[in-house]
């Protein structure tokens, strides 16, 4: 082949990958947009301006923490507890980041470091489940892809709440509070058809999650039901190995 | 408030971005490698329960019966986006 046919076959197999992240992030889109202009108005109304807020999309991008975030500041909290509390929210991302990096092991630093700071909830579990792109040439562009779906949606989402006010009636933006979660058990379900095994995980998880959950902050109550629900993967997950 | 912005930012991107540092320097032993593989699934777990129930925050049961939709639709193996627009129907039905 001339080498004009091959950057052309390459460039067709990179955009193939970019459509086929944006097909994967489109779920997260339609559960980011009404909870970002939610958090847009949330946020003017806790005195943010238009620019702050947005750009703590930008920066910050952890749709929680942004909404604690803002409530915080509007109770005048001071900035040394907001940080804090901001911490213990976010610190679950460690453990999915260092589940998700080890998958893309072979990756270099230079995608690792963009891909890995994209990382919330959504994108994260998203990614994990798509796991054969990782092996296929160009799965980095998929992965980007998704994830810029994703943060689009939430910075342009966020800035709109900010500037439109709420748009979207309240039955409706009520309703699609379960969006997120309905991703989260369609994206579980399958799994566990092909590997029941992997409910026990998921429901270990999720009782570890709703008992500390009584005691401690939710923060670390999720990241103790990922991390203990998780090692039972260690006894169970044993013949998946070379997947 | 810029501050605190970006004090936010620095303590939500540092536990982000470190663990591609540390897997580019660690080999793990393959109990960590299964241990990490299933923390998705324990994640997915963590996420949906019992977070649900705060859909509508006053009617718990109003997110259990979307999340039982969302199983049934998802079990029927229909394409997430279907999963997911389903929810939303049935819990603005169920709240009309």
């Amino acid at each position: 082949m001339e080498p004009n046919a091959v950057a052309v076959t390459n460039q067709s197999a990179r955009l193939m990958m970019i459509k086929r992240g944006i097909a994967a992030g489109f779920p997260i889109m339609l559960g980011y947009l009404p909870i970002a202009i939610t958090y847009g108005v949330l946020a003017r109304q806790s005195g943010l301006t238009n620019l702050e807020l947005t750009l703590m999309s930008i920066l910050v991008f952890a749709g929680a923490a942004q909404f604690m975030g803002a409530n915080m500041i509007a109770l005048g909290t001071g900035m040394v507890e907001i940080v804090i509390a901001t911490f213990v929210l976010n610190f679950r991302h460690f453990v999915m980041s260092l589940s998700f990096m080890n998958r893309l092991r072979d990756i270099s630093l230079k995608w690792k470091v963009p891909l890995s700071l994209g990382l919330t909830d959504e994108t994260f579990t998203v990614s994990s489940l798509h796991n054969k792109e990782a092996k296929e040439p160009y799965g980095t562009w998929f992965y980007g892809a998704l994830i810029l779906t994703a943060y689009i949606s939430w910075v342009g989402g966020s800035f709109l709440g900010g500037v439109l006010g709420d748009v979207i009636p309240d039955r409706l933006s009520q309703s699609m509070g379960i969006a997120l979660y309905a991703m989260f058990i369609g994206l579980l379900i399958p799994s566990v058809k092909k590997e029941t095994k992997v409910a026990l995980i998921a429901i270990l998880a999720m009782l570890i999650n709703f008992l500390f959950s009584l005691f401690m902050s939710d923060g670390w109550a999720i990241v103790l039901g990922t991390i203990i629900g998780g090692s039972c993967g260690i006894f169970v997950l044993k013949g998946e190995e070379e997947q | 408030m810029i501050w605190v912005i970006i004090g936010m930012a620095v303590v939500t991107a540092v536990p982000r971005f470190l663990p591609a540092f540390i897997v580019d320097k660690l080999n793990f032993p393959a109990w960590v490698d299964r241990w990490l593989n299933a923390i998705p699934y324990a994640a997915l777990g963590a996420l949906i329960f019992p977070g649900i129930m705060t859909v509508k925050p006053d009617a718990p049961h109003v997110g259990l019966i979307g999340g039982a939709v969302a199983i049934a639709l998802a079990w029927f193996g229909l394409n997430i986006i279907l999963v997911v627009v389903g929810a939303i129907a049935t819990v603005f039905l169920v709240t009309l």
